[in-house]
């Protein structure tokens, strides 16, 4: 006999369609042996109540789409796991951006910022016939930059972001545009640098490291964004 | 309901690999590109491919394109064309070359070459020893992929409508294709994409059973929308189980892990491939692997409470291999299994993975289509690549890291067809049919006031059950004949699904029963070609059919070397020649033979 399994939620609610403003709905679910993660909870949820609106994917951490705000700190629904998770389980949606629509939030500025900082590499040699030569130890740099899934749990936690999400990069954009000053293979570091070289860009980092907490995939904008700030110093001089 | 119009060049309907390296070909070529996708690029499900992409760049041990030639004929056990096979692995260094020049951050040998690692099925010398011909970046070869791509995509200032889902295809009376309808997800508004030309990338269907390696996203609109529009299904019966899906879960232990030194061991430790192939072993093709694993738990040698698993074991491989070359497999066993490799064996069972059929194309990316006596007309207007398309290139199995490749080379092929076919004024945008919009408003108004109908949730379901037990693994010709009387009657309560939720904004109730359709089309296609194909072969492996003297492995030449194309109208089948003829002429084919390895 398996002992039944019920989770309480307490879910944020809006649909601009039918309410005036948003709500906290409270609602509870019987759970399947097999429902490990959040995300399959809402996914169970979702058979009782087919208006609750989430995003979701790949269900393994990779796509970046079910990231939401639970019981106070954004991480992604697939990868949490439910039965840590303190009762009523708190959902809302990543703060800081416009709510489409329950958990669903407008990602454009965030994506914005992403595609402000030329996000691709750049290399004007022309294109040789083989691929360009880079050793391990260069393409280890690599390592704990090119991973980001861009879910915005960092963007969304970090306050600088939330007060000035229209010139602040925020933490996943710096990290992307270290990724690419990092690569041997790129070319534009310098223009890369002049491209944050702003009081807000990059500079309204103030290494509250809220963004580290919540990575998903364990990286570290933080030190990526202190990597840069060295080098805006050691150029500056 | 009012529909509004947009013309383009071109339109793309899906930006995973493949559709986001056509897009590259038309944005770079100054077209007026629209690319659709129901989720933001870097979300599709190509992010999650693990082990590698490949290329006989011969980086670490020698290679060449005629061996992966014949590997690749060999693992679709000659059911895929050797003209597009040829095409493919001739054109693999250049495409894997070209995604390394747009940033893939690739794992690198000391001599700062891309790292290449083997996987099952990849061999030197036509079968003789394993190659390293996977190019990889660690075990997050799709991610670094689909990243690279979209990146050089916003290089190019390629249009996208993200969170789009397209909903049907549009043909004209001449049967050319001249657009898409799709709804913006935000507004629950249908729009018109009239277009020249039309490319479908919308990846694979492995939804349609219930465990499966495959994303929530990935429901097979593309292959639903050619169905419903009258264009045939190809092999649609041949779908791969991957040997190592995590027990339980369906998420995906790379093969790259068993490239790395991986063994799969049963409940006394034994290392049961090197019984059912005694070269290869571990490397095997996933089809025989899937099946060995399958005999040995169905024999009582699984492992677990349930004896329903079988291991794979890394713990003999050094903490630091696992932590360079696996990581992202040992984070997905620690959250997935509850186990660290690093410690323990993972517990893994054959999981649907990938749709080897889909909408019938030629090497250039046209859908082809029988017409006036030729089984392979293009269809005017209408491109596809990727895993919803059939080139064919993988046959009845395909082989790992032969997908990503895939998505390349074609991708590319069907952008420089449709960029010729539109600069040489072959396609012009010809006028819509007044009825353009009609197939998908009625798919809408009918879910918008359906009642006492049934539960997308149940139907669904239903549908996953009966393709998991009635077209699994191993195929039983009465479970198959029972399988298409239960699919048939699942397709019919799918006519009536009802949803509650009726808001215009980002209705996920809706586009779940939108999806069911495209489900729907592919579990019936899947079904009913599996029934009538009474052969083994591949991935197809039937009792009816079973291991003889006079047919080695089950396998029909005489009566069955060919590809079947299925119908929705009627439920329909018929069939079309393989090409057992490369492209070149100073190539040989690579003649039939049994299946070992
Ligand atoms: C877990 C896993 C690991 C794998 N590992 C490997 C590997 O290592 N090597 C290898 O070669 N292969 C691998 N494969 C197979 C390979 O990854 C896939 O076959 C391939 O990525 C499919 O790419 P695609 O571009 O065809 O489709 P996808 O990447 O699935 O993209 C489909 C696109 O279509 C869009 N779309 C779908 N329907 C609609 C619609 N109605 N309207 C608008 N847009 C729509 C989606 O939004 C998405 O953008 C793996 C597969 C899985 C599941
Ligand atoms: S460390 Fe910087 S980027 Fe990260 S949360 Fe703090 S202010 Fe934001
Ligand atoms: S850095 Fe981490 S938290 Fe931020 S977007 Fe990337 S994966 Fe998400
Ligand atoms: S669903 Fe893809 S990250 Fe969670």
């Amino acid at each position: 006999m398996s002992t039944k399994r019920t989770v309480q939620f307490k879910i944020y609610r809006y649909d601009p369609d039918r309410d005036d403003k948003p709500y906290m709905q409270d609602i509870s679910v019987d759970l399947e042996p097999s429902d490990k993660k959040l995300l399959d909870a809402l996914v169970r949820l979702k058979v009782k109540d087919d208006s609750t609106s989430f995003r979701r994917s790949c269900r393994e951490g990779v796509c970046g789409s079910d990231a939401m705000n639970i019981n106070g700190k954004n991480g992604l629904a697939c990868l949490t796991e439910v039965d840590d998770l303190k009762q009523p389980i708190v959902l809302r949606p990543l703060p800081g951006l416009p709510v489409i629509r329950d958990l669903i939030v407008d990602m454009t500025q965030f994506f914005k910022q992403y595609h402000s900082i030329k996000p691709y590499l750049v290399n004007n040699d022309p294109a040789p016939e083989r691929e360009r030569l880079q050793s391990p130890e260069d393409r280890e740099e690599l390592n704990g930059l090119y991973e980001c899934i861009l879910c915005a749990c960092c963007s969304t936690s970090c306050p600088s972001f939330w007060w000035n999400p229209d010139k602040f990069v925020g933490p996943a954009g710096l990290l992307a545009a270290y990724r690419f000053i990092a690569d041997t293979r790129d070319q534009e570091a310098s223009e890369r640098l002049d491209n944050l070289e702003d009081p807000y860009r990059l500079f309204r980092c103030h290494t509250i490291m809220n963004c580290v907490d919540v990575c998903p995939k364990s990286l570290n904008p933080t030190r990526a964004i202190g990597k840069i700030k060295d080098m805006m110093v050691r150029r500056a001089v | 309901m009012k529909v509004a119009k947009r013309s383009y060049d071109a339109v793309i309907v899906g930006a995973g690999g493949a559709g986001l390296r056509a897009a590259l070909q038309l944005s770079e070529a100054g077209l007026k590109t629209a690319v659709l996708t129901k989720v933001f690029p870097t979300r599709s499900h190509t992010v999650a491919a693990q082990g590698g992409v490949a290329a006989s760049l011969g980086n670490s041990t020698e290679d060449n394109w005629h061996w992966h030639m014949y590997d690749t004929v060999k693992g679709s056990d000659w059911l895929g064309d050797q003209d597009a096979i040829e095409f493919m692995c001739k054109k693999a260094n250049e495409v894997v070359v070209e995604l390394e020049h747009y940033g893939m951050p690739f794992d690198r040998l000391d001599n700062g070459k891309i790292y290449q690692r083997p996987f099952g099925g990849h061999s030197q010398n036509y079968g003789k020893t394993p190659v390293s011909r996977s190019c990889a970046a660690a075990d997050r070869t799709g991610h670094a992929m689909l990243h690279a791509l979209y990146q050089r995509n916003v290089r190019a200032n390629t249009q996208f409508f993200v969170e789009w889902m397209a909903l049907d295809l549009i043909r004209d009376a001449d049967g050319d294709v001249v657009g898409v309808t799709a709804m913006e997800m935000e507004t629950g508004e249908v729009s018109i994409f009239h277009a020249k030309a039309t490319i479908f990338a919308t990846g694979g269907a492995g939804r349609i059973y219930y465990s499966s390696t495959n994303a929530f996203i990935n429901t097979g609109d593309g292959v639903g929308m050619a169905a419903r529009a009258g264009v045939p299904l190809e092999d649609m019966e041949f779908w791969q189980f991957h040997p190592t899906g995590v027990a339980g879960a369906g998420v995906l232990i790379t093969e790259g892990v068993r490239g790395e030194g991986g063994i799969l061991r049963n409940s006394s430790g034994d290392r049961f491939m090197e019984r059912y192939a005694p070269n290869l072993k571990d490397l095997a093709s996933r089809d025989v692997v899937s099946r060995a694993m399958t005999t040995e738990i169905n024999e009582g040698r699984g492992c677990g409470t349930d004896k329903d698993h079988v291991l794979l074991d890394i713990t003999h491989l050094s903490p630091d291999t696992i932590m360079k070359r696996l990581p992202g497999i040992r984070e997905i066993s620690i959250q997935f299994a509850g186990i660290d490799p690093i410690k323990a064996p993972i517990p893994v069972v054959p999981t649907c993975h990938y749709q080897m059929g889909g909408i019938p194309t030629n090497y250039k990316g046209q859908v082809v289509a029988p017409k006036d006596g030729n089984a392979s007309s293009p269809v005017a207007g209408f491109y596809a690549a990727g895993e919803c398309a059939c080139a064919s290139v993988h046959g009845a199995n395909r082989l790992g890291t032969n997908s990503l490749l895939d998505l390349l080379v074609f991708g590319k092929s069907a952008g420089e067809t449709v960029v010729e076919d539109i600069k040489s004024g072959n396609l012009s945008l010809k006028a819509l049919p007044e009825d353009a919009a009609d197939l998908a408003l009625a798919r809408m108004a009918r879910l918008e006031n359906q009642t006492n109908g049934t539960d997308v949730h149940e139907v669904r379901l239903a549908m996953q059950r009966t393709m998991q037990k009635h077209a699994g693994v191993f195929r039983f010709s009465d479970l198959l004949k029972e399988g298409v009387t239960k699919i048939m009657e699942v397709a019919e309560q799918a006519k009536h699904t009802q949803i509650k939720d009726k808001s215009k904004v980002w209705n996920t109730a809706r586009m779940e029963a939108l999806e069911l359709d495209n489900l729907i089309e592919v579990a019936k296609a899947t079904m009913t070609s599996a029934e009538a194909r009474k052969e083994s072969r591949g991935a197809h492996v039937r009792d009816d059919a079973p291991d003889t003297a006079e047919f080695p492995n089950g396998r029909r030449d005489d009566e069955w070397l060919k590809h079947t194309l299925w119908y929705s109208e009627g439920n329909r089948l018929d069939y079309k020649p393989v090409n057992l003829q490369p492209m070149s002429e100073d190539v040989d084919p690579i003649a039939l033979a049994t299946r070992t390895y």
